[in-house]
């Protein structure tokens, strides 16, 4: 059980998203390239302490489904809505992969070797905030006994871990935006170091609220496009302003080969490994020239089974801003050299918006989905392709990926400077 | 007006299913909170704020201990009611 660098794959799939309450409506949306962006409405704001018309920014990627139309209420109550998504994805991940029950009832996986590595990037802060609402309107006695198990940012990850009786490990990676892909990451390092055979994996995020709308806002990192929101999103577009909030979680269970081929599972793809960074530049602003991703980029060549030649696509990390969508063009331009002209560049933010730390989730399992089906989605909104951008971005109709083998990577940086590269490939 | 010991009960079963989701004929005097209707130690906090509001009484925490059962519950609150 000690064995280290063995083989990980993708056995299983889920998703909440703004494109679908699953992975299959998701991958739908995303290839057929559909905008989950919509305007806030007075609806939405009505519990809130905040008219719609004073906030700068009015326009949201909210979930597709609520969590309140498939989870019964008693969680609901007990459930901050990172988690409530969460446990969605993670519950469809874990089907799609074929346990038929929770570890150790289902006698393919033993607790003990089941872990979970589930990430958000912020946290309970709605759970947090209603709550600070009925303290002062309400008094102390009426503060939930459930908020602190709610607002904790290792709870979706432990009520994941929870749910399928996880274990090996229950862990919580936090670097904002890249906290989605770290958790996929640590979870690939689980199975390699002999941790575990299988591990729930992935990120939520869900904190669509005036504070930080405003907060991200003051900040100049959000798109203003109040007036026309399905074209706010517009990664690499010369005409692009900044991101536009998501909600939602993406999951993948990921298993040793070894494990899965013993139980007959259908594997998706192998996930070769992570490239890791840090900018060490400025706390929110990335780094103009990408020198820490290729860093990332260039750990990931050298610590997997990577062949560049076999590269055919990327799930960038493109939010949608001015400075970021272009340093890490030029850092994949920099390390890849001529082989990024075989790289079919896929913006999925321009439709799911950018989910924060549930972000290297959702896009792992949209990665997962495009080696699968061999289909690049699309980039929406792209009219006009900012010069600086010298690459293959796919513009608005989903492309045909190769045949063979082919390999793709899934970027995600993070506010602090955190830079996650993973690599997958076709089996 | 204090609550019958029937009202009492009628009120926690409905304190009961809006927070562990259990059926409110299923909320009977012999009942564990714990044991057999889903309400952990957390959940129990929410049961006594809830009942406290709806009929009027106070429930220090450390009688809280003592509730075990929803029969428990009915005799405490039909004794401390104003």
């Amino acid at each position: 059980m000690n064995a280290t660098n063995r083989t990980v794959v993708v056995t299983g799939v889920g998703a909440t998203t703004p494109l679908g309450g699953d992975s299959a409506t998701t991958w739908e949306g995303l290839v057929a390239g559909r905008s989950g962006v919509r305007a806030l409405t007075e609806e939405w704001a009505a519990d809130l302490p905040v008219r719609l018309e004073d906030l700068p920014v009015r326009i949201a990627a909210r979930a597709a489904v609520e969590p309140a139309d498939v989870l019964p209420r008693p969680l609901l109550r007990r459930l901050d809505r990172s988690a409530q998504f969460a446990l969605i994805a993670a519950r469809e991940a874990w089907a799609d992969a074929g346990f038929t029950a929770k570890a150790g009832e289902d006698e393919a996986i033993p607790a003990e070797r089941l872990g979970a590595a589930v990430a958000t990037g912020i946290g309970g802060v709605t759970t947090l905030m209603t709550q600070y609402d009925i303290l002062k309107d309400l008094g102390a006695r009426r503060v939930s006994p459930h908020t602190v198990p709610m607002l904790m940012p290792n709870s979706p990850s432990a009520h994941v871990g929870l749910e399928f009786n996880a274990r090996a490990g229950v862990h919580t990676p936090v670097s904002a935006c890249a906290s989605g892909a770290e958790a996929v990451g640590y979870g690939i390092e689980m199975i390699r170091s002999g941790r575990a055979d299988v591990v729930v994996a992935g990120g939520t995020e869900a904190c669509i609220h005036p504070l930080p709308i405003a907060a991200f806002s003051n900040m100049m990192a959000m798109s203003k496009n109040n007036d026309a929101p399905e074209a706010a999103s517009r990664p690499y577009d010369a005409a692009r302003d900044g991101f536009v909030l998501g909600e939602g979680a993406g999951m993948v269970v990921l298993e040793s080969a070894e494990h899965a081929a013993k139980r007959g599972a259908r594997v998706y793809c192998e996930m070769l490994g992570q490239g890791l960074s840090a900018d060490a530049h400025h706390i929110a602003q990335p780094e103009p020239e990408g020198r820490g991703i290729a860093a990332a980029m260039r750990h990931l060549l050298d610590t997997t089974d990577l062949k560049p030649e076999q590269l055919a696509h990327l799930n960038a990390h493109a939010t949608s801003t001015p400075q970021g969508d272009v340093a890490e063009i030029k850092a994949l331009r920099q390390v890849l050299g001529e082989d990024l002209d075989h790289v079919a560049i896929s913006a999925t933010k321009s439709m799911t918006g950018h989910l924060l730390g549930g972000a290297g989730g959702v896009e792992t399992v949209a990665t997962v989905l495009a080696l699968h089906h061999r289909t690049a989605p699309p980039t929406i909104n792209l009219d006009r392709l900012d010069p600086e951008v010298d690459a293959d971005v796919v513009g608005a109709e989903a492309r045909q990926l190769p045949s063979g083998t082919i390999a793709a990577i899934n970027n995600s940086f993070g506010f602090g400077g955190h830079n996650v590269v993973l690599a997958l490939r076709t089996v | 007006m204090a609550a019958t010991k029937e009202e009492i009960i009628a009120g926690l079963a409905d304190i009961v299913n809006e927070i562990a989701g259990i059926p409110n004929d299923e909320v009977t005097e012999e009942k564990s909170f714990t044991d057999d209707l889903d309400v952990d130690s957390l959940s129990m906090v929410e049961v006594v704020v809830a009942a406290e509001e709806r009929f009027g009484v106070k429930i220090p925490d450390d009688d809280v201990r003592g509730l075990k059962t929803v029969g428990d519950a009915v005799t405490y609150i039909a004794e401390h009611q104003s």
